[in-house]
């Protein structure tokens, strides 16, 4: 950014909640089934059809705010947004206003600035206050290619209209747009995690705006702000949020002003074009919804989503640190997935080594994995296997060379680090009598060199052992070698 | 005349359901040309659901072969619901309502939808855009409104039994007009699922009838909760019928002077003066209520109702069903044109002035402050049932006026309902019975208004006045036949 400038950033995430059906009907959230086949009386607006509440969208939203650290409100009212939209069937958009679900929410997020090349510099912990986080219907989907007549005529799929959303909207905290895109990668993994939302942007089930303003440093006064739309990923976003910044700088410094609109990123361009002036924004005339009653939530039914809540990822993160002796760097990066962090607890219990665990799992594991384009919860490893494969490495089946070798042939074939062990005939030798027999005929078959081992030159320990290896082929346990070993040159 | 015992009494003699349903929609085909009480009427569907309940033989049912009336914004399955509208003109509901499930679950004959004014705004049915109904008892006056067409079926002894709308006295006042039963239940008593919304908070399916029994019957079939709308209650459904004992020794019954003042036509008020007589002497007890807020009552109900109207009837763009201007060159001028053509200039005035009450910079003044007056109108009502059980006041300030006497002068218009449109606010229950005719032979009707979920005690004061005070037994100049 520009010297003496900066950047006031605030977001608003929509989250589709991961329910079957829909908020407001029994219609299925489906994604990608014939158009308006996901359809009843109630979510195409027919005259008569009446809302009712699917509690399931409550508790994922109830979820969705404890995981970004809001408060849940006991009480809060739905009402209607009026606006005119061929894919807003009622003419009103389900939402909530001046009493929404969860407010005053305060969430820890790591941020990096970046260098030249994308990497992340220094990460370091910021707050973000949540202004609320309120439930909502969403509307269908226009249709203007695909179909006939095209040029005289629009279709509608309503497959979508009713599914519920949650809007999460933040105060204007953000600095850059790093700062943003670090927030909204928490938010997705946060929603991911307590398994309120899919939070994938590239199907849609996630969706973001930005409101952009620029001012002198030192400024206490806002800028006018631009909403930033059409941000279909988070880079989208990230680059949509820089571009609108230099924008607005430059637009300030040649003497112009900055108007209240809101404009749309084109990715192909890569810049934002002006969508609606702030003179045609909409009068929404919220009220209260009066088909459904205030929505209460009782102290047992938020009980019983906390007792229902996975751990999240902070607490999990500094729980790995306490019970597994992690460092922080490690608990950080295995508890950044849910499923990540499911496979490394059960690796770590079968392997009974925790912190090698660990260490098995970042270092090669994950590379096998990248590798692959995969998952933890798609390793063809399984956890257990892995943490087996720890243990005989600890007990000294095999050495730990061996043992990434066998990981790779675990990867490639699916069988267990035993079935391979026992195959490739890779069992270290650890049977004291076996090592004594093999450091025996070593030291027999070479009397020059133990002659000079005895007369002072102690460096030719290395070469009793490679000798002692090379004639197990490898397999003989290396500290049990050098015990042996030791004792025997001493005689 | 045909209700609902005698229907069921000539059918254990062995009248069949046809026997009873033919003459009945006969009589709506004959009487319509003058009446047009009635939109669609279905005789094919009401001969083959006839049939079928003859060859079942069932006759368990509450309405076991009853005819009934449907008003024409309540959903029935594969006929029409246009709300005598034109923006939705042809359409027909791809589902029942949840009232019209019911009262097909208990074995009745629906023969028909009947007019009403679009979108259930208005008091004298001259709202629709299929005509005006006629009052069966001077075919040059009205019927009431808005669910005139209901009102003039039962009144001309067409069906027993209609369903009607109240959302400001839709079914209280003509039915006061057209001298039958009308009840309004509480809110939350009967499942709006599948009536055509106008003001949400104010909506209630309603029963006209011939006589009290009647109603009691059908709103017992009716009522209840229902999982389709959530602002039904989970309160239990008596058998309203069996609360008919005739016996209202000690009830207290209110009475508002302020209410039987200035504006009331001085023939109502002496026939109001005679029933409260009547109840004396039937043993209840007259008490003085008073209801301070009454006075803004219409002010704060043409704000709300109107506000959740311009809302609820944002659907009719033209979009997915209904009526649609064709040929519009783009988007925003499709929905203009469709809701230019396609609405009236009534239901069009109150779209306006909800939008104004909810529109940024006047919704405190004007939705919220009526929000405000609401509450308080509500607390006047609860005051009131402290010292009472039932308040009693006229149902309409006038008999039925004049088809045109009153179409040029909305306010004039909208007082019509001043009686009326409290128990809506409230949320509480109300009932118009037949209390005599005016000097010129027009039914005049009196209200009885009860705190919530008090029907079956408005149904035994009806009830008890009604056998104690037959109405004439004269049927209105246009009537079926017996
Ligand atoms: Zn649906």
């Amino acid at each position: 950014m520009k010297n003496g400038w900066e950047a006031v950033i605030g977001l608003e995430i929509h989250a589709q909640l991961n329910t079957e059906t829909k908020i407001f009907c029994g219609c299925s959230t489906r994604f990608g089934d014939e158009p308006n086949a996901n359809t009843c009386p109630v979510c195409l607006g027919l005259p008569g059809a009446l809302p009712v509440l699917n509690w399931r969208a409550v508790e994922l939203g109830a979820r969705a705010a404890l995981a970004l650290g809001l408060q849940l409100n006991e009480r809060s009212i739905f009402a209607r947004k009026n606006y005119f939209y061929p894919d807003l069937p009622k003419g009103y958009q389900i939402s909530q206003y001046d009493r929404p679900f969860s407010e005053r929410g305060t969430l820890e997020i790591m941020t990096a600035a970046r260098d030249e090349g994308g990497h992340a510099r220094d990460w370091r912990p910021m707050t973000i206050r949540i202004t609320r986080l309120h439930l909502e219907e969403d509307a269908g989907k226009n249709v203007h290619e695909g179909l006939p007549e095209t040029d005289r005529y629009s279709y509608i799929d309503l497959n979508r209209a009713g599914t519920p959303l949650a809007e999460i909207v933040t105060e204007p905290d953000f600095r850059t747009s790093w700062e943003a895109y670090d927030y909204v990668n928490h938010v997705r993994r946060a929603l991911q995690w307590v398994g309120a939302s899919e939070a994938d942007m590239e199907k849609g089930n996630l969706r973001c705006e930005a409101n952009v303003s620029v001012r002198r440093v030192g400024s206490e006064k806002f800028g006018t702000k631009v909403e930033l739309k059409n941000l279909n990923s988070v880079r989208f976003m990230q680059k949509a949020i820089e571009f609108e910044i230099e924008r607005q700088i430059n637009l300030i410094e040649a003497g112009g002003a900055v108007t209240q609109e809101t404009r749309l990123w084109d990715d192909r361009a890569g810049e934002t074009r002006v969508m609606r002036s702030k003179e045609e924004a909409h009068d929404y005339r919220y009220f209260p919804e009066p088909d459904l009653q205030p929505l209460v939530l009782t102290s047992d039914f938020i009980a019983r989503v906390h007792d229902e809540m996975p751990e999240l990822p902070e607490a999990r993160r500094k729980r790995f640190m306490y019970e597994y002796g992690l460092s922080y760097n490690d608990a950080a990066q295995l508890t950044s997935e849910h499923t990540l962090a499911d496979y490394y607890e059960r690796a770590a219990q079968t392997s009974g080594n925790p912190r090698g665990a660990a260490n098995w799992i970042r270092t090669e594991l994950l590379r096998e994995l990248e590798t692959d384009g995969r998952t933890a919860a798609e390793s063809p490893v399984a956890a257990e296997e892995l943490g087996a494969l720890v243990r005989l490495i600890d007990e000294a089946k095999i050495s730990g060379k061996q043992g990434k070798d066998v990981l790779v042939e675990m990867f490639k074939s699916g069988k267990t680090a035993a079935v391979i062990i026992e195959e490739q005939g890779l069992a270290q030798v650890s049977d004291a009598g076996e090592i004594e027999r093999l450091v025996g005929e070593v030291l027999a078959a070479n009397p020059k060199q133990l002659e000079q081992y005895r007369a002072g030159k102690t460096g030719l320990m290395g070469f009793f052992v490679g000798q002692v290896m090379k004639a197990s082929q490898g397999k003989a346990n290396p500290k049990l070698v050098n015990e042996v070993l030791s004792e025997k040159l001493k005689a | 005349m045909n209700t609902i015992e005698r229907i069921k009494e000539r059918r254990a003699s062995g009248v069949s359901v046809r026997e009873v349903v033919e003459p009945a929609v006969n009589a709506a085909e004959s009487l319509n040309e003058t009446l047009n009480a009635f939109l669609q009427i279905d005789r094919a569907g009401a001969t083959k659901r006839a049939a079928e309940l003859d060859a079942s033989g069932e006759t368990a049912g509450a309405l076991a072969g009853v005819p009934v009336a449907i008003k024409d914004n309540i959903c029935v399955r594969g006929l029409q619901t246009s709300c005598g509208s034109h923006i939705l003109g042809n359409y027909h509901a791809p589902y029942d309502a949840t009232v019209v499930e019911r009262i097909n679950q208990a074995g009745a004959v629906i023969i028909g939808k009947t007019n009403c004014d679009e979108f259930a705004m208005g008091s004298s049915n001259e709202n629709s855009a299929f005509g005006v109904v006629r009052n069966p008892w001077d075919t040059a006056r009205v019927p009431g409104g808005s669910s005139g067409g209901s009102a003039a079926a039962v009144a001309a002894r067409i069906v027993p039994v209609a369903l009607g709308s109240d959302t400001g006295g839709s079914v209280r006042q003509p039915a006061a007009l057209c001298g039958v039963v009308g009840v309004k239940p509480t809110y939350g008593r009967v499942s709006r699922y599948g009536l055509v919304a106008f003001g949400s908070s104010l909506d209630q399916v309603g029963v006209l009838a011939a006589n009290v029994r009647d109603a009691a019957t059908v709103l017992s079939v009716i009522a209840g909760r229902d999982a389709h709308d959530a602002t039904t209650a989970d309160v239990p459904v008596p058998d309203y019928a069996s609360e008919l004992t005739g016996e209202i020794k000690g009830a207290r019954l209110g009475v508002s002077r302020a209410l039987l003042g200035e504006g009331l036509d001085a023939e109502v008020r002496a026939s109001i003066e005679a029933a409260i007589e009547a109840y004396r002497e039937l043993g209840a007890e007259i008490v003085e209520v008073d209801l301070p807020t009454a006075p803004y009552a219409i002010a704060v109900y043409y704000i709300i109702a109107t506000a959740e109207a311009s809302s609820n009837l944002a659907r009719y763009d033209g979009v997915r069903y209904g009526f649609r201007a064709e040929e519009s060159e783009n988007l925003r001028a499709m929905y203009r044109r469709t809701r230019e053509a396609g609405f009236g200039p009534e239901v069009k005035r109150r779209i306006m002035l909800g939008t104004y009450v909810l529109s940024s910079g006047y919704y405190d003044a004007y939705y919220l402050k009526a929000q405000k007056v609401r509450a308080l109108i509500k607390d006047d009502f609860r005051r009131a049932f402290e010292t009472c059980d039932a308040i009693i006041t006229p149902t309409a300030p006038t008999t039925a006026f004049m088809i045109g006497e009153k179409v040029d002068d909305p306010l004039a218009m909208y007082l019509n309902d001043i009686y009326t449109v409290t128990a809506n606010l409230a949320g509480v229950p109300g009932i118009s019975i037949p209390c005599g005719l005016s000097n010129a032979g027009l039914p005049i009707g009196l209200q009885l208004l009860g705190p919530h979920w008090s029907e079956a005690i408005l149904l035994r004061l009806a009830h008890a006045y009604e056998q104690a005070h037959p109405i004439d037994a004269r049927p209105p100049v246009c009537a079926a036949s017996d």
